[in-house]
């Protein structure tokens, strides 16, 4: 039960937060045009989703945040408060809060009540007629409640339905049955009412009741069994020793009126409020989260929020990477193919039952199909990790909207190829490189209104981010129409900081390219939006982390377009298997440039250890993988082995080996998981054969080499030297 | 033991109830809006519909005067899950034909107990 009651709580956590981003992305389109009804109806199912939600799971802070939230969209909903900027501003930073409040309570840590009472401050002040109907809601119940409920040790009721009673689905038995859960009761009925056989309809009621209850009950209880038909049915209630009950309320209850039934003293809600029938109000409060939740389940969530923030249960913890959402389409498609693999192994198994030579040939194509069934299969199981980038490019509207006000920059968003598919973990971790680059596109690449003006440009820019799947690979760009990359400034600061050499002659390509380079920031000023210290060579590490590339185009004064390229999956490799004396390494396909058989005299040595090697025109250090590994190589001689030139970031090492071995589509494993991490290894895999092959981290390795040899160095070197 | 049609856009409410109702022994189908609730109840009779009010598609009130307006419908109870501040919405769901109403936070004991009160 308690395992059922998390995993309730895992959907609720992950439907707030899609229904926050319902509310975003619906606030969003609001800001722009005129409101549509359908518009803000949708933004206030999910706050009101939410907060039913909230209300259900045991979330009282979140449940009465988001009333507010809602009651404010709804005043916008029906026209009484205006859709202003202002107010949708308002609603956004409540969306932001709401996140934070869903977040710490599904860490099981404190809300921010701070924050959360100044908004709902704010939110309350932009109703047309504050908190007077809010308080009034509230505060009018409790009075009335108490009114009613003192027992008293039995109940006369006369209880006459409405003829059309019956068309809503109500029947006087249900109602009976109520009261007998109640106390003991004796029925009368009264069929005066009744028409003549003929005349009688059976879907109208005609009995009336005249009821004894015995027990000690309010007459609240009893009121409450009558909640839904109340206005449909002549009611009298009064106690049976008038005593117990008040004077005022009996006053009124004795008139022989139908209206009798709609005594505007009695809380309209009290006969739901599911307390009501056993606590007495005052006690409503505290008695609610325990009745609602058995307190096995709820207490820790709620015990611990108060009491150690740090020590959150486990159950609803492990965070939103824990589980994640696939079309049904995907799931049909891999329990098909399994169904398939379990007829084909099958089909083998009987036929290597009784092998003879005949079947030989059906054990060959059973193979076969297995082979091919499990290919499918692996890659179905992958397709189940996929996930729109749109998940990721989402977030962007909201950060284009917030950043172009802050920057005085009139910014128009246009998103492309959303439904391309990637799997979630690359998903996961390209999130902040984007997000960094669509600062600086805003930041650097777009310029102010009256610049644009200037240049003969509209004023608005234009950002355009776009996905696209690419052989194996998915390509996601980012580009703007602003003022493109000003070489000259970028190679002057380059020059001045000595990452170029002053009579080094470098094509545009080449200069643009140096915007990766650790510590390189044109920005004039640092403004709080990009140059914070975090530079765009942690953009290229990140996506290089994740065996990817990052690119740069540019035009002066017609914009710069990067462009990120990515594996779809961090599970499988295009590798190129490598042999270095007994052990087989594998390379990422996509790293390696091309294999050479050196000529002795094509090396030299710079700064007497690292060893470089010409190849056309350029010098290129080479790294003895035997010697990083401290493994035996067939022979230690460089020309008696291969050299594979591999690059990442435009930038080359050549990895000496023995042997160049085929190419395979490898599946990855973890090496912290399953060991620990090692340095120059990105993971291993294991071979058709059973043996483990140790998976190189190209760029790793690459940036080791460079940073020990200080490659820049090379360039001086003469190769005759 | 009835079956139940459980009528909610927000999938965890909507398991809360199926949970809830199937412990106490009922047969609960789930539709997450008024337009797939609809079709569900006309090509099976179910004994008891319990509905949100706002949801995409088709509103609750809406399913709630369709589903009244269909023979095998014109008695069968039909409530209507509600938040506390749906005090116009409660009334709208009664004058489109609603039995009763339930408010959200629901007690699960009290569900089943009402229930078990109207088809039992």
């Amino acid at each position: 039960m308690s395992d059922d009651f998390s995993e309730f709580l895992d959907v609720f956590f992950e439907e707030c937060a899609e229904g926050l981003d319902v509310m975003e992305s619906g606030l969003l389109a609001l800001d722009g045009g005129t409101p549509d009804g359908e518009a803000i109806n949708t933004i206030f199912r999910a706050a009101h989703s939410i907060k039913g939600g909230a209300a259900t799971f045991d979330f009282p802070r979140l449940a009465d945040f988001t009333h507010t939230v809602e009651a404010l969209l709804d005043r916008m909903r029906d026209g009484r408060r205006a859709v202003t900027r202002d107010a949708v501003d308002l609603l956004l930073a409540a969306v932001d809060a709401l996140r934070g409040m869903v977040a710490a309570s599904r860490a099981g840590e404190p809300l921010d009540e701070a924050r959360a009472a100044d908004l709902k401050r704010d939110l309350e002040a932009a109703m047309d007629a504050p908190a007077a109907s809010a308080a009034g809601e509230t505060a009018a119940p409790t009075p009335a409640v108490q009114d009613g409920a003192e027992p008293a040790t039995g109940w006369r009721i006369r209880f006459v339905p409405a003829e059309e009673m019956l068309a809503r689905g109500n029947d006087p038995l249900h109602i009976l049955r109520a009261l007998e859960e109640l106390g003991r009761l004796e029925v009368r009925t009264d069929g005066a009412g009744l028409p003549a056989l003929d005349a009688l309809d059976t879907t109208r009621c005609h009995l009336g009741f005249d009821l004894t209850l015995h027990g000690t009950v309010s007459e609240v209880q009893v009121r409450e069994v009558f909640a839904w038909v109340d206005g449909e049915c002549e009611l009298h209630v009064a106690p049976l020793d008038p005593a117990a009950a008040s004077p005022p309320a009996a006053v009124g209850r004795d008139e022989p009126e139908p209206h009798a039934a709609h005594d505007p003293t009695t809380d309209p809600e009290a006969p739901v409020d599911t307390t009501a029938t056993a606590e007495p109000p005052a006690a409503v409060p505290s008695a609610a989260p325990p009745a609602l939740v058995p307190a096995p389940r709820a207490g820790p969530a709620v015990a611990s929020a108060a009491a150690k923030p740090q020590a959150a249960p486990a159950p609803t913890g492990g965070g939103e990477a824990g589980s994640i959402r696939v079309g049904i389409e995907k799931v049909d498609g891999l329990i098909n193919l399994v169904g398939e693999l379990v007829i084909t192994q099958s089909m083998l198994s009987s036929i290597a039952e009784g092998a003879n030579g005949v079947d030989l040939e059906k054990l060959r194509d059973g193979v076969a199909q297995l082979v091919r069934n499990t290919r499918e299969l692996q890659e179905m199981a992958m397709q189940i990790r996929m996930l729109p980038i749109a998940t990721s490019f989402n977030r962007f509207p909201r950060l284009v909207r917030d950043l172009g006000a802050r920057l005085g920059k009139q910014v128009e968003l246009r998103i492309e190829g959303g439904g391309t598919e990637l799997d979630k973990t690359v998903l996961e971790k390209i999130g902040d490189p984007l997000v960094h680059l669509v600062r600086n596109s805003m930041d650097h690449g777009i310029e102010r209104p009256e610049q644009r003006r200037a240049a003969g440009k509209p004023d608005i820019g234009v950002l355009t981010l776009a996905a696209r799947h690419e052989g194996g690979n998915i390509v996601i760009e980012v580009g703007d129409d602003g003022a493109g990359l000003d070489t000259a400034r970028i190679l002057a600061k380059a020059r001045e900081r000595g990452l170029v050499g002053v009579d080094e002659d470098l094509t545009e390509a080449q200069v643009h390219d140096l915007v990766f380079r650790a510590g390189f920031s044109t920005a004039e000023q640092v403004s709080d939006v990009s140059g914070r210290g975090v530079g765009m060579d942690v953009v290229r590490r990140n996506i290089q982390e994740l065996g990817g590339a990052v690119t740069v185009t540019s035009a002066a004064g017609t914009g710069s377009t990067f462009t990120i390229r990515l594996p779809l999956t961090l599970a499988i490799l295009d590798g190129q298997l490598v042999r270095v004396g007994a052990q087989i390494y594998i390379l990422s396909l996509l790293s390696v440039v091309e294999s050479v058989q050196v000529k002795p005299g094509l090396v030299s040595r710079v700064a007497g250890h690292t060893e470089v090697f010409a190849l056309r025109g350029r010098y290129i250090p080479v790294v003895r993988l035997h010697r990083l590994f401290g493994i035996d190589a067939d022979s230690a001689r460089l020309e008696d082995g291969l050299l594979v030139v591999v690059e990442a970031a435009g930038r080359r090492v050549a990895l000496f080996i023995d042997e160049l071995l085929g190419q395979q589509q490898v599946v990855i494993k973890s090496l912290e998981s399953n060991y620990r991490h090692v340095q120059g290894l990105s993971g291993a895999t294991i071979l058709g054969d059973g043996r483990v092959a140790l998976i190189l981290d190209v760029p790793r390795l690459i940036q080791r080499e460079l940073a020990a040899g200080r490659g820049a160095a090379l360039a001086a070197v003469d190769p005759a030297a | 033991m009835a079956r139940v049609l459980a009528v909610d856009d927000s999938p965890s409410m909507r398991r809360m109830v199926s949970f809830t109702l199937r412990n106490a022994g009922h047969e609960v189908i789930e539709a997450c809006d008024g337009e797939e609730a609809y079709e569900l109840a006309a090509r099976e009779q179910v004994e008891l519909v319990l509905t949100d009010i706002n949801m995409p598609r088709m509103d609750g009130v809406t399913l709630i005067a369709k589903l009244r307006a269909l023979p095998q419908y014109r008695h069968t109870p039909i409530l209507t899950l509600t938040t506390e501040s749906g005090e116009a919405k409660k009334n709208e769901g009664r004058a489109a034909g609603a039995t009763g109403w339930i408010v959200k936070p629901f007690h699960p004991e009290k569900l089943t107990e009402v229930v078990a009160r109207l088809v039992g």
